[in-house]
């Protein structure tokens, strides 16, 4: 199966986020959440991100992760490099966070791929919240 | 001359105050067309690899700019964490085994530390970023390093095509991070990614003449 990694700014709203989808999703899908530098300013740590990626890795096959912002994403690009041969077991997605986190966890419950779950992230950009 | 680890400590040292001197320059530079922290995320990122130096004893200069690397890519929080953590981390691929540095050596490091920047950024000349002036810069120094020029001499090519580099970015509409989102409006301001490569190489330039 494949865990989830959200790379928030905000340690907080990465865990509040992983908190939602670990209700939604049940507790057979590893979610991890990672945000904050090293001191816990607003930010985001490429070694914080890569010990988050080793330790999903160990029991997972893949690790989908979730950016919420432009440079988390090149936090994650770069953590990701540093993975060496499991780079290839880890893929970024792009799209809402708090949603993307959500469908993806549940769609990764019932053991979807890891560019799945990348499409499933991408398509929650067109979700609408009022229903006319 | 030759730059050494003694030497190197003490260029890190001067970058560290650089950017604690600049911290409210750059942070404004970045309020016009970003988010107003990379003044102050630049100031926390080197102050924090002073304290990592500081503690550590280096007898190479590899993994000292390894330090530097993974510090930065830890702490400075905004893109610029990555961007100069990978930028020092793959230099400190070409100096390990180095006890110090001279143009060539120098050259070939920051060319391989570009590489990098670019690689992860995906930033093209023009897009209104820190390539803008890193990549002339890197430029002058591999163009003295081919010349047999000496570590001062190259610096000081470098630092001024950085310069005009870091200059030539105030008209540019921006194509890549926070500030494409302002399209034209990016227009008109100096890049503050540019900004700071220019202080760094204008810091290494003055600590390399003040020990020399």
């Amino acid at each position: 199966m494949n865990a989830i990694l959200v790379v928030s700014h905000s340690a907080e709203a990465a865990r509040g986020i992983v908190a939602i989808a670990s209700q939604m999703a049940g507790e057979r899908v590893g979610i991890a959440a990672c945000g904050g530098t090293d001191d816990g300013e607003l930010g985001t740590s490429v070694p914080s991100i890569l010990s988050a990626l080793e330790g999903l890795l160990e029991t997972s096959d893949g690790v989908l992760v979730i950016p919420d912002l432009g440079s988390a994403v090149l936090a994650a690009r770069t953590a990701k490099d540093l993975l060496g041969e499991r780079a290839g077991r880890v893929l970024i997605a792009d799209g809402p966070v708090l949603e993307g986190t959500l469908m993806a966890s549940v769609e990764a419950s019932v053991g979807a791929g890891l560019d799945r779950l990348a499409a499933v992230v991408d398509e929650t950009r067109g979700l609408r919240k009022l229903q006319e | 001359m030759n730059l050494d680890v003694q030497g190197m400590l003490k260029v890190f040292d001067a970058i560290g105050e650089t950017m604690a001197a600049h911290k409210e320059y750059l942070t404004e530079l970045d309020s016009a067309i970003g988010d107003a922290d990379h003044g102050i995320n630049m100031n926390r990122g080197f102050h924090k690899v002073h304290d990592k130096l500081s503690a550590g004893s280096y007898t190479d200069l590899g993994a000292l700019f390894k330090d530097v690397g993974m510090t930065l890519m830890g702490n400075v929080g905004g893109a610029s964490g990555p961007l100069y953590g990978t930028f020092f981390m793959r230099m400190s691929t070409k100096l390990a085994g180095r006890q110090d540095v001279d143009t060539v050596s120098l050259a070939d490091a920051m060319e391989e530390g570009l590489k990098g920047i670019v690689a992860l950024g995906k930033a093209q000349l023009q897009d209104k970023t820190m390539v803008d002036a890193l990549t002339p810069a890197v430029e002058a120094l591999k163009k003295a390093s081919d010349n047999g020029v000496d570590l001062c001499g190259a610096l000081e090519a470098g630092v001024a095509a950085a310069q005009s580099g870091m200059e030539s970015t105030i008209p540019l509409v921006a194509r890549k991070g926070r500030a494409s989102y302002l399209g034209e409006r990016s227009a008109g301001h100096q890049d503050p990614g540019a900004t700071s490569i220019y202080l760094i190489l204008s810091t290494i330039l003055r600590s390399v003449k003040e020990s020399s």
